[in-house]
């Protein structure tokens, strides 16, 4: 066993789940699959949001995965990077927000 | 990653041989097992051997030199290529054009262009009268120098499809494949087709785009990729083409060169396993294909010839072509056909599957 928490080659044993628990494995797999079809939302859009909520998931398989699905789809490094900041600001932003709450305590706390 | 200058044969390097290459692809991975050779995975859907069908496409190429030393050629060409079909080896051709039953003659390179009878080829080849002629142009040769710059009026006077390779359409993607100022090259040389009524929509003279991947990762949907190219051209430059191709990167000369440099390699071919289609066997272009090379021999594909895998048949040179003797010859694979067969599947003519 490595001695890693992550090892790159896992991604590629992904669909391995499915041998401890079939049926909700293949279940899985088929959500996935139906997820990133074309919908109403071209596939080329899900794959940046995709990537975007592979970094603030902060998951190292998904953003090996999402990248290389962007590059395949014919996404820029521009488009990538800008998909990144709309996680970051989400993320940063969710912080913040809750400064609200700090801000409401120490009104009430303290006048 | 710079582009290179030189090809790999220039620079004497061992990839520049097609023993190397062969060896690297039958060696590692596939030799201990950890992922099964061509030849087992067609031999799992009861598809091995392949065999050649009716011969539809004649692909010549017509020699290795080129304007444009792109990252990831297969051909190794470059500048510094001298290997060039002669007028000879081109009347050989001609005469089996004339007498074969392909309705496609395909010229690739290398630049078709840059040889010094490719007019002469090509106005001779045009009075053959075959169904779908096509010549495989860069886009920069038709702004490299001045004494190219009719050749969008030569290949509209010849009815000549033109297929031109585009790897995005943006400058950066484009130039940091295929060497600085390709990009812009490639708008203008796209705008003066575009111009003679190449790639209108109702047009007969077609002019085809190949798209094919800028690092080790696999081409997108063909269709989805199309509509990408086709509006960012059109808004960018009001550019105009029929069809993209996308084609997969297969991993032989520079692109197994680079695929071993940034130590791709191993995670490029277990993509194209992952992704292997049985459907796509049944449509692989050296089924009905045959390749020509610059000194006039045989070979299943391009890649092949690169590789320098010869048909299995006794007529192996154009001087000894039997059509009867090579329809349902068994086809030469390799590794490297795993790029054939990945996903949508891949051939000159793009997706197969």
């Amino acid at each position: 066993m490595s001695k890693n928490y992550y090892d790159a080659s896992d991604l590629r044993k992904f669909g391995k789940i499915t041998e401890w628990s079939e049926e909700l494995g293949n279940k899985f797999f088929d959500y996935y699959g139906k997820v990133f079809e074309e919908g109403a939302l071209t596939a080329r859009e899900k794959s940046l949001i995709a990537l975007a909520v592979a970094h603030t998931e902060q998951c190292p398989y998904c953003i090996d995965a999402y990248t290389k699905d962007g590059l395949q789809r014919g996404v820029t490094k521009e488009e990538m990077m800008e998909a990144i900041h709309v996680g970051a600001a989400i993320k940063s932003g969710a912080t913040l927000v809750h400064g609200v709450q700090m801000m409401n305590k120490v009104n009430k706390l303290d006048g | 990653m710079a582009t290179a200058t030189k090809s790999l044969k220039k620079q004497g390097s061992d990839l520049a041989q097609s023993n190397k290459q062969l060896e690297i692809l039958s060696n590692g991975i596939f030799q201990n097992g950890e992922l099964p050779t061509f030849k087992n995975k067609i031999s799992e859907t009861n598809q091995f051997p392949l065999k050649a069908k009716k011969l539809e496409i004649l692909q010549i190429n017509v020699g290795y030199m080129c304007n444009q030393v792109c990252d990831h050629c297969h051909v190794d060409a470059g500048p510094d290529r001298k290997e060039i079909m002669t007028r000879d080896t081109m009347r050989q051709c001609l005469e089996v054009i004339k007498n074969s039953g392909a309705h496609t003659l395909d010229l690739t390179g290398g630049a078709p262009e840059m040889n010094p009878d490719f007019r002469w080829f090509v106005e001779e080849a045009a009075k053959v009268g075959i169904k779908d002629f096509i010549v495989r142009s860069n886009l920069t040769i038709i702004r490299a120098n001045k004494k190219y710059y009719d050749l969008p009026d030569f290949f509209k006077k010849h009815n000549v499809h033109v297929v031109s390779s585009m790897p995005h359409w943006t400058r950066g993607k484009t130039d940091k494949q295929r060497g600085d100022g390709v990009f812009d090259k490639s708008i203008k040389a796209l705008q003066e087709l575009n111009d003679r009524g190449y790639g209108m929509p109702d047009s007969d003279l077609r002019l085809d785009l190949v798209y094919n991947p800028s690092g080790a990762f696999l081409p997108g949907d063909q269709a989805a990729m199309e509509k990408d190219f086709k509006k960012a051209l059109m808004e960018d430059f009001g550019i105009q083409f029929h069809n993209l191709f996308a084609i997969t990167n297969l991993p032989i000369a520079r692109f197994l060169d680079f695929l071993i440099a940034s130590e791709n390699y191993e995670d490029y071919m277990y993509q194209l396993v992952e992704a292997y289609n049985p459907a796509a066997v049944k449509n692989v272009m050296c089924t009905n294909t045959l390749s020509i090379s610059w000194d006039g021999y045989l070979f299943d594909c391009d890649f092949n010839q690169m590789l320098e895998l010869p048909v299995n048949s006794k007529a192996k040179h154009i001087s000894e072509f039997n059509e009867e003797l090579l329809e349902g010859r068994n086809i030469v694979i390799s590794q490297h056909c795993y790029g054939c067969t990945a996903g949508a599947g891949s051939s000159c003519q793009g997706s197969v599957a």
